[in-house]
């Protein structure tokens, strides 16, 4: 069993790293683009414009918590 | 172009990852011997290659248009993951990765370990050199198999890999000593722009979008990523000078990436 957990955990940081709700906004932000495309309305620019959000947001988060220390 | 920009993606990312798995190989080489060093590094490759051996041909069983939403969904997080902590340690917010250190610190480590010998190998040189080859080529071989949401891309991916590894044993075996002068951060820096790019585009695609003007997007995208880095490297050193802070305010484990 530690061992399984140990294997997730691995895969969880190797892959997601130290700000998971960068993969939350990721997935969130694909699924906005198909739903956008499966309306038929233009969805190219929604990427994009997502990755500069949850850029900000994760970098504002961490000199945040590196200036509280 | 993608066919260059993915081939230079690649390279540079499994160069920084084979600098950083030279210094551990290095340090325990020098001290312990290499032999069995050595053969922690082969049996690593061996396992790195059937990785991307079982992996690479199973992608091309998954229709492209599925592949492409969950390769770039990875590769979006993976990316954002190698530019977040880049951008940090541009801006200092991060210390840099220093492998003159690391260097020293492994060196430490392997003198004052026991000898214990296992199947004819030193067992401390054996499991250190192929956990850290290992576990720095896992991003590559990640990076590698990834890369075949493009038509043809995990043969390219695999040859710039390849390349990548040549450059940096020959320049290891030359200097014998860390490739502290390559500039990682850089290094780290321009493959976060490029991985988080071909996120956006394949992921995009794989979700149903189309890109105006097709393929010729993807150097656009890159422009926009990098420009918009560059700009949050500025405004976090703006922020960091406002802090008055001089030294990086968090120290750099060696974790990756």
């Amino acid at each position: 069993m530690r061992l399984l957990i140990g294997f997730g955990r691995f895969w969880w940081d190797f892959v997601v790293g130290d700000d998971w709700r960068v993969g939350a906004g990721v997935v969130a932000a694909l699924g906005g683009v198909a739903l956008l495309a499966h309306w038929g309305v233009p969805a190219w620019w929604l990427a994009p414009v997502a990755v500069v959000a949850l850029l900000a947001l994760s970098l504002r988060r961490a000199t945040r918590a590196a200036w509280s220390r | 172009m993608s066919t260059t920009i993915l081939f230079l993606a690649a390279f540079f990312a499994s160069a920084v990852e084979m600098v950083e798995a030279l210094t551990i190989v290095l340090a325990v080489g020098v001290t312990r011997g290499w032999r069995s060093t050595l053969i922690g590094v082969g049996a690593a490759a061996v396992a790195l290659a059937a990785i991307v051996g079982a992996l690479g041909p199973a992608l091309t069983l998954v229709p492209l248009d599925s592949l492409r939403l969950v390769v770039g969904g990875l590769l979006l997080v993976f990316g954002l993951q190698w530019l977040r902590k880049a951008i940090l340690r541009a801006s200092g917010f991060k210390a840099l990765h220093d492998e003159e250190a690391i260097f020293a610190r492994e060196l430490a480590e392997a003198r004052s370990a026991g000898h214990e010998e296992r199947a004819g190998l030193d067992w401390y040189s054996f499991t250190l050199s192929f956990k850290g080859v290992f576990l720095e080529g896992l991003e590559v071989a990640f990076i590698v198999v990834t890369f075949g949401g493009h038509r043809g891309g995990v043969p390219i991916a695999a040859a710039a890999a390849g390349s990548a590894l040549l450059v940096v044993a020959v320049a290891g075996v030359l200097l014998r000593a860390p490739l502290s002068r390559v500039p990682e951060n850089t290094l780290k820096f321009g493959v976060g722009v490029m991985l988080t790019s071909f996120g956006i585009f394949w992921g995009s695609e794989g979700a149903g979008a189309h890109w105006p003007g097709g393929d010729a997007a993807l150097p656009a995208i890159l422009a926009f990523v990098l420009g918009t880095s560059l700009i949050a490297v500025r405004v976090l050193r703006r922020e960091h000078g406002r802090l008055g802070l001089a030294a990086p305010l968090a120290a750099d484990a060696g974790s990756e990436p």
